[in-house]
């Protein structure tokens, strides 16, 4: 079936099976393998989307569900010659080893960042409580996110 | 390959289910989805709700709370009114799954997958909570505490949906305690929860006390006698400690990977020196 949504602010539509994940429609029709499978059943949050400003599971979504939708992957967070500040924290603040779970996780503080632009650590660990890092430990990630914050608010701001 | 269909009102639903009688219904698709793939369930018809605006949203009048089938976690701990008039509600959304799982799934979904350690359930209890179930043709109130018949199993009956629940409003100042013990704090499905709505006079006396248990039993267990145990005591340590015993006979918990049979018991028992605390 055709669907039509926004992916990554452009009007896209594709035809494909109604029970296709997301997260298979991503990485293996529009080649954004950004968007990572971990566990498959909601548990990691690897597969994490933004579907209108909100963080989902694209493992959990038949491609159905994108119909009218506005989705933001990781690929779709930079603006054109610059990364986005939760990529430039993340790199500052060695939050990534793996990398698996790091789109996930800047996906999850970016819907964050838009609700609560001043969150504390703790916030941030709520925020980010559905996404598993088997590497980092969370500190640095959370370290990352508050810089992050840090960063959007002095932009914002000037 | 599974068919998905998303009728975007509720007239195109109950043709959708008129025709395809067999067919699979879900909103956010955090439990059904998991399972299908374990199961590698193919050919089937899955319809979902999430596009019908009739389902969704919260409406409050002078002492009930009308909740969207629908409703995501997400809009539920986001609503002032559910927060300040049923915090137990609340305090048992915030231990539910995990943000992303609380952006999808649904009040109306955790009732009618029915599980044992359904997060929403014991707070919804001792609310008494009642359940609005909808044919095209029908519709019939019943209170949840008789919809759940065993794990999995609901009265549900064939073309039928869950529409809404009905929520009183505690007349008056209750205490409300919710309480999960699982094996981390996110993601964790509950080794023992309880949620308590407990009246007490302004000299300490308790005059009304409901409480439930998830995941010690095959449904919520509510027992009666724990109940009037503590009406007309003053609420004390000593007398909810009197009261930890009578839940424990009351409950039917089992050994799996999460808990024994003999820890759920203890411990839920003992959620029981939290009220109030």
């Amino acid at each position: 079936m055709i669907i039509r949504f926004v992916l990554n602010g452009k009007e896209t539509q594709i035809d494909c099976a109604p029970d296709l994940r997301v997260v298979d429609l991503l990485r293996e029709d529009f080649g954004l393998t950004g968007t990572k499978e971990g566990c498959g059943s909601g548990e990691c949050g690897a597969c994490t989307i933004l579907v209108n400003g909100e963080n989902r599971l694209s493992c959990l979504m038949p491609a159905v569900r994108l119909e009218g939708k506005s989705i933001t992957t990781i690929e779709g967070l930079a603006a054109e010659n610059r990364r986005h500040p939760l990529q430039e924290a993340f790199i500052r603040y060695g939050a990534v080893q793996c990398g698996y779970c790091s789109p996930g996780m800047i996906l999850a503080a970016c819907a964050l960042l838009a609700e609560n632009p001043e969150p504390t650590r703790e916030q941030i660990r709520e925020a980010l409580s559905g996404n598993l890092c088997r590497c980092t430990g969370y500190q640095k990630i959370v370290d990352a996110v508050e810089a992050a914050a840090r960063a959007m608010q002095k932009e914002n701001a000037g | 390959m599974n068919r998905v269909l998303l009728p975007k009102n509720l007239p195109e639903l109950w043709s959708c289910l008129e025709n395809e009688p067999n067919a699979k219904v879900y909103a956010g698709g955090t439990d059904l989805l998991v399972q299908m793939r374990a199961r590698c369930e193919d050919n089937l018809v899955l319809v979902c709700l999430e596009r019908i605006a009739d389902l969704t949203g919260i409406r409050e009048d002078e002492d009930v709370f009308w909740i969207g089938a629908c409703t995501t976690f997400r809009r539920l701990l986001d609503h002032p009114q559910i927060r300040e008039q049923i915090p137990v509600l609340t305090k048992a959304l915030s231990t539910l799954g995990s943000p992303p799982i609380r952006n999808m799934a649904t009040i109306g979904g955790n009732i009618c997958t029915a599980s044992p350690a359904g997060d929403t359930l014991p707070p919804l209890y001792v609310l008494d909570a009642d359940l609005i179930l909808s044919t095209q043709a029908s519709e019939r109130v019943i209170p949840l505490s008789g919809f759940i018949t065993a794990p999995g199993k609901t009265r549900l009956e064939k073309g039928e949906i869950l529409t809404g629940i009905r929520v009183k409003k505690p007349e008056g100042y209750h205490i409300q305690h919710f309480e999960k013990v699982g094996q981390r704090k996110a993601l964790a499905c509950a080794v023992a929860s309880m949620a308590a709505l407990v009246k007490t006079s302004s000299a300490g006396v308790i005059e009304s006390a409901r409480i439930a248990w998830g995941s010690v039993g095959p449904t919520v267990v509510m027992p009666p006698d724990v109940e009037a145990a503590l009406i007309g005591k003053t609420l004390s340590p000593a007398v909810l400690k009197a009261a930890t015993d009578l839940a424990g006979t009351a409950m039917a918990p089992i050994d799996d990977l999460r808990a024994t049979a003999a820890y759920r018991r203890k411990v839920a028992g003992n959620l029981l020196l939290r009220i109030g605390t």
